[in-house]
C-alpha cells in the first residue's frame, strides 16, 4: 500500500470561486477520501428576518445568492402570500416565471463557461460568458439590474415588460439560441472534451435518491424530479415544462442536462410571452402574516424549499431556507472517493455548488 | 465524435468585431430606468423618515429636527423600496452607477441651499 497524503482543496481555488474547503485524502493518485468543511461565508441573513418588516426582507432574501436572486425573492414572496392567502394577478405570475426561466439561462450559460474554464478551454469559456452577457442586458432592462433584480414583492412584482420589450427579448433569445447551436457540439461530441467528462463521477439512481439530491444532478441520473410540476407561478399554464432526463448519471449526462434545459427555457419564455394575460401586475397587501408555510421553487441547481413562519407581528418569526447545493453536497462526497486528483474540480463543478447560498 | 467543432465560431470571431466596449472612449449606455443611484428632491420632503424606515439596508437618515436627508452610498442596495415609499415622491432612481469614491461617506443634504455638502 502506497502512502497517504492530504491535498488541501480550496476555499479559495482555481477553478471554482466558490469557498468551499475539502481535505483530499490521497493514495498516489487517486482521492480515498474527502472530508469537506464549509462555514467561510455565512451571514446570518435567516436571523436577520426579525429585525426587517417582512415586506422589506424580500430585498435580503434575493441576496442570499448572487445567481438564483430572483428565484430566492420569489419563493420567499410565495411562502408570505400562502400564508396571507394573497392571489397574485395572472399577469404577475407570467412575469415571475418569465424571470425566472431568464435567470435559469443566465445560470446555466454561466455554468457552462465555467465548465469550460475548467477543462481548460479558455474561448469556449469566453463564448458562453458572451451569451450570458444578453441575457444580463435583457435583466437590466426590464428590472433595472443585472444580477439582483429587486422586482419581486408580497403581491405580485414591481414591474411590467411592455409588448414590445417583450419582442426585443424574443429576439435576443433567438439570437442566443443560434450562437448557441454553432458552438454546442463541442459540449457533446468534442473527442476532449467528452474524455474529461463521459464516465467520471458516475451516480446511480439509486445512490441519487439515497443521498436526496436534487436538479440536474437528479435528473442527470434519470429522475424526473423538477419543482416547476408542482405548477407553481405560471408553470401549470405551460406545456412545455417536462422534466428533461438523461440517464447516463455521470458529468457528461449532468452537462447535457443544463444544455438541453437551456433550449426547453426559451421555449417557456415564448409561451409565457404569447400566453401572458393583460392586467395588474401587484395586489395590496394589507396586514401581518400569521401562520407558516413551505414553499418549493425550481432553482437552477435544484429545489430550494422556503420556511416561513409569522406570528402576526411585520416581523417574521423564522426564516429558513434548504438550498440545492446543501442538497447535492452529499451527492459530491459520494462521487469523490475513488476518483482521480485531476477529476476533483469537475466533479465539484458538475453539481454546480453555490456555497453562498448554502451558507446563507 | 469530432474534434473540429470550434472551427466555425473562432473562424468567425476572427472575422468580427469585437464584443468587448473599447471604455473609456466607448461609455456603456445604461439602460432607461436601471437601478443605479438613489437621487434625492429636497424642494418636496417633509422629513417625515418613511424612506429611512422603509430601508432594508439601513442607507437612510432622516433628522426631522435639522431638516437634513443623508445616505451612505456604499451602503444603498439600490433596491429602490424607498422611492415606492416616499409619500411626496422626492426620491427617484438614475440609471448611472454610483461614482468611484475613496471613502465611505455619508452624503447629507440640509434644507438651506448654503449648507449643502454634497460630495
Ligand atoms: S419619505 Fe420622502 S418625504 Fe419622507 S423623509 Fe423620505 S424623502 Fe422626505
Ligand atoms: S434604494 Fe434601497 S437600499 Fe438604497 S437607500 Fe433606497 S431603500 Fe435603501
Amino acid at each position: 500500500m502506497s502512502r497517504r497524503s492530504i491535498v488541501p482543496f480550496g476555499p479559495q481555488h482555481p477553478v471554482l470561486p466558490e469557498p468551499i474547503h475539502l481535505d483530499l485524502v490521497l493514495e498516489d493518485e487517486r482521492v480515498v477520501e474527502a472530508i469537506p468543511s464549509i462555514g467561510f461565508v455565512h451571514r446570518g441573513l435567516e436571523k436577520l428576518v426579525e429585525k426587517r418588516e417582512y415586506t422589506e426582507y424580500v430585498y435580503v432574501a434575493e441576496r442570499i445568492c448572487g445567481i438564483c436572486s430572483f428565484q430566492h425573492g420569489s419563493g420567499y414572496c410565495q411562502a408570505v402570500e400562502a400564508i396571507m392567502n394573497v392571489e397574485i394577478p395572472p399577469r404577475a405570475e407570467f412575469l415571475r416565471t418569465i424571470w425566472a426561466e431568464l435567470s435559469r439561462m443566465h445560470s446555466h450559460l454561466l455554468w457552462l463557461g465555467l465548465l469550460a474554464d475548467a477543462f481548460g478551454f479558455e474561448s469556449l469559456f469566453m463564448q458562453c460568458w458572451r451569451l450570458r452577457e444578453r441575457v444580463l442586458d435583457i435583466f437590466e432592462m426590464t428590472t433595472g439590474g443585472r444580477v439582483i433584480f429587486s422586482v419581486c414583492k408580497v403581491g405580485g412584482v414591481r414591474r411590467d415588460i411592455s409588448s414590445d420589450d417583450m419582442k426585443r427579448i424574443i429576439t435576443v433569445l433567438d439570437t442566443i439560441v443560434a450562437d448557441l447551436k454553432d458552438f454546442e457540439r463541442v459540449f457533446f461530441d468534442n473527442n476532449t472534451v467528452k474524455s474529461r467528462l463521459c464516465g467520471v463521477g458516475v451516480l446511480s439512481k439509486e445512490k441519487i435518491l439515497e443521498l436526496g439530491a436534487v436538479g440536474p444532478v437528479a435528473r442527470g441520473s434519470g429522475i424526473k424530479l423538477d419543482m416547476r410540476k408542482l405548477g407553481y407561478a405560471a408553470y401549470d399554464k405551460i406545456p412545455q415544462v417536462e422534466p428533461i432526463i438523461e440517464t447516463a448519471g455521470d458529468c457528461y449526462a449532468r452537462c447535457l442536462v443544463r444544455l438541453r434545459e437551456l433550449y426547453q427555457s426559451v421555449e417557456i419564455i415564448k409561451a409565457a410571452a404569447s400566453t401572458m394575460p393583460e392586467g395588474e401586475i401587484s395586489v395590496k397587501v394589507t396586514g401581518n402574516p400569521n401562520g407558516e408555510f413551505f414553499s418549493r421553487v425550481e432553482q437552477p441547481r435544484g429545489e430550494a424549499s422556503y420556511y416561513v413562519r409569522g406570528n402576526g407581528t411585520k416581523f417574521l418569526e423564522r426564516f429558513r431556507v434548504r438550498t440545492p447545493t446543501f442538497a447535492n453536497l452529499g451527492a459530491l462526497l459520494a462521487t469523490l472517493p475513488g476518483c482521480d486528483l485531476a477529476d476533483v474540480p469537475m466533479l465539484v463543478l458538475t453539481i454546480d455548488p453555490c456555497i453562498s447560498c448554502t451558507e446563507r | 465524435m469530432g474534434f473540429a467543432e470550434f472551427t466555425k465560431t473562432a473562424v468567425r470571431n476572427l472575422f468580427s468585431k469585437p464584443a468587448t466596449k473599447n471604455y473609456p472612449k466607448v461609455k456603456k449606455e445604461f439602460f432607461e430606468n436601471a437601478r443605479g443611484h438613489v437621487i434625492f428632491d429636497e424642494t418636496d420632503c417633509i422629513y417625515c423618515s418613511l424612506c429611512a424606515r422603509k430601508c432594508p439596508a439601513d442607507a437612510i437618515k432622516v433628522d426631522r429636527n435639522a431638516k437634513t436627508w443623508s445616505i451612505v452610498r456604499a451602503g444603498c442596495v439600490q433596491c429602490s423600496n424607498c422611492v415606492d415609499a416616499c409619500p411626496k415622491k422626492c426620491l427617484s432612481m438614475g440609471p448611472e452607477y454610483t461614482p468611484v469614491m475613496t471613502e465611505k461617506g455619508c452624503e447629507t443634504y440640509a434644507r438651506v441651499p448654503d449648507n449643502t455638502e454634497d460630495n
